[in-house]
């Protein structure tokens, strides 16, 4: 069996062994809940200014986003530093799906008050909406087989190339928020830069390593 | 009705024999021979309290709060966020101010803002206020029918629009030296000449009872309240009458998305979003429901006639 793409396998050297092995995988999780609590906890005390719905929308979108591209960060960084935080991947890509999960459920209870036909219309008519909520149904998946008992049953190669779907999540998520603002504002399309930058990087290392044959 | 409901207490606080002419209550100076009656209501320390008749345009809605109407400001020359036009629009000098009346009148003039309101009495107009993505509020604004001033000017009878026009300074309009502009400085709106004429058409130089805060478009501002917000263009330097439709900002940046009329009209979706609800802002934290929004944002037995014909949804 293909080793697999596994946040269990010990990180295969890089500086990062001397002290990340200090830092538990838990705290990524704690650590990265703490905006989600916090934006809660400002909205119920109605200190989330004029629109609190729209900013707690917004707040778990963004942090979702956020979380993704830093999930996809591991790889390049541990190629340009050799700082390797591969084994808290799993926990980013997982924070990126608890935000999207919870900026969703803000949408339809909150936002839309569960008002299905206004919900459908807008899946349906909406691209910004579309494109969000096919972002989410794309993460689905990969949170459902996150699991060590899931990559052992999907086989690790089939498990990666499942996961590579998270390069079209991104990409979705990325679009959501430049198309949902009006005119370009600079914050979406820095996001939007540093998605596509990201995603490019994975081409690139691929090709310069065809050229430059097996390493030594 | 909501146009035509009185609150009493209103007009028992501003009784109309005690109307300033408008110039004298916007220089400071005489502000301070009237401190009795300013010691009444409280000013923050940049704003010059406002004396204004009351309306009959006024609704008896419940208005929005004095600071999410001054912190929660799209004016995208201090920047696109809405906490931006709070923060950096203190930058912004409004005296002196000069505002050019032209085009197709008899009377072209630079007037001084002074001299440009001086001649008429100021009205508190309560409209709500519906913004293109989807929020409204209801703001006590402090204004008169911009009518007066195109009458002053004596237009001709070629003029068929009016074009706005606001101010164009960098320097101090940090969101115009942007490295990617957001739109087209500088900003400029328009309106056909009969909506212009409107009664429910005014010009804004003030809101809760004081000169408009900066962020809120200091010191001349456009209020049409049946259209969308970005209609009402703030810091006014020109208004021409022209016999063209003139060009406007959001409808030169995203044609398919803002028209030249910008009618609020729940039937009429923005084609990213829907325009059929609105959320009140200040209507109740997280669990706020949003609100039917009603054509020509409830105003639509006083101006409906103005497009009758029309197809709203080619004409939006």
């Amino acid at each position: 069996m293909a080793a697999p793409v596994s946040a269990a396998r010990p990180p295969a050297g890089g500086s990062t062994r001397s002290w990340a092995p200090m830092v538990p995988r838990w705290t990524v999780y704690v650590a990265g809940l703490i905006p989600a609590a916090w934006a809660l906890g400002l909205g119920l005390n109605d200190a989330l200014g004029a629109e609190p719905i729209k900013e707690l929308e917004h707040l778990l979108g963004l942090w979702a986003l956020r979380f993704l591209l830093a999930a996809l960060a591991v790889t390049p960084l541990r190629q340009l530093t050799g700082v390797n935080l591969l084994r808290y991947r799993r926990a980013l890509g997982l924070l990126a799906f608890y935000y999207a999960a919870l900026h969703l459920a803000v949408y339809l209870l909150l936002d839309q008050g569960l008002d299905a036909g206004a919900i459908a219309a807008d899946v349906l008519k909406r691209p910004y909406i579309t494109v969000g909520f096919a972002s989410f149904l794309v993460l689905l998946p990969l949170a459902a087989t996150s699991t060590n008992g899931m990559i052992r049953r999907l086989g690790g190669r089939a498990w990666a190339r499942l996961h590579r779907f998270v390069y079209l999540a991104a990409a979705l998520a990325a679009l959501h928020f430049v198309l949902v603002v009006k005119s370009w504002p600079a914050e979406p399309l820095i996001y939007a830069a540093a998605c596509a930058a990201l995603l490019a990087s994975r081409a690139y290392p691929a090709a310069a390593a065809a050229r430059r044959g097996p390493r030594t | 009705m909501h146009m035509t409901g009185r609150d009493p207490r209103r007009e028992d606080r501003v009784a109309s024999s005690e109307i300033t002419p408008a110039a004298a209550v916007l220089d400071r100076r005489s502000l301070i021979a009237g401190a009795a009656a300013a010691a009444m209501l409280p000013a923050a320390a940049w704003a010059d309290v406002l004396r204004a008749a009351a309306s009959r345009f006024s609704t008896d809605e419940k208005q929005t709060s004095r600071q999410d109407a001054t912190s929660y400001n799209n004016f995208y020359e201090f920047g696109t966020d809405k906490g931006d036009p709070a923060t950096y629009a203190g930058a912004l000098v409004t005296k002196p101010w000069t505002v050019r009346v032209d085009g197709l009148v008899d009377k072209p003039a630079d007037y001084a803002l002074d001299d440009l309101i001086k001649p008429f009495a100021l009205e508190e107009r309560i409209y709500r206020h519906r913004c293109v993505e989807g929020w409204s509020m209801v703001i006590p604004w402090l204004g008169f029918p911009l009518a007066e001033v195109i009458r002053r000017a004596e237009p001709s009878s070629a003029a068929k629009f009016v074009a706005f026009q606001t101010l164009m300074r960098p320097e101090q309009m940090r969101g115009q030296r942007g490295f990617l502009p957001v739109l087209d400085w500088p900003y400029v709106e328009g309106l056909r000449v009969d909506e212009a004429m409107h009664p429910l058409t005014i010009l804004a130089v003030g809101m809760y009872g004081e000169t408009l805060p900066n962020q809120n478009g200091a010191p001349l501002r456009l209020v049409v309240p049946w259209k969308y917000g970005f209609k009402g263009i703030k810091s006014i330097v020109r208004i021409s009458l022209v016999d063209k439709e003139p060009p406007t900002s959001w409808n030169r940046q995203a044609p398919s998305e803002y028209g030249f009329y910008s009618n609020v009209n729940p039937a009429v979706d923005h084609p990213r979003w829907s325009q059929a609800t609105e959320r009140r802002i200040g209507d109740g934290g997280l669990f706020a429901k949003r609100r039917p929004t009603l054509p020509f944002n409830g105003y639509g037995e006083q101006v409906a006639g103005l497009y009758a014909g029309m197809d709203l949804k080619t004409y939006f």
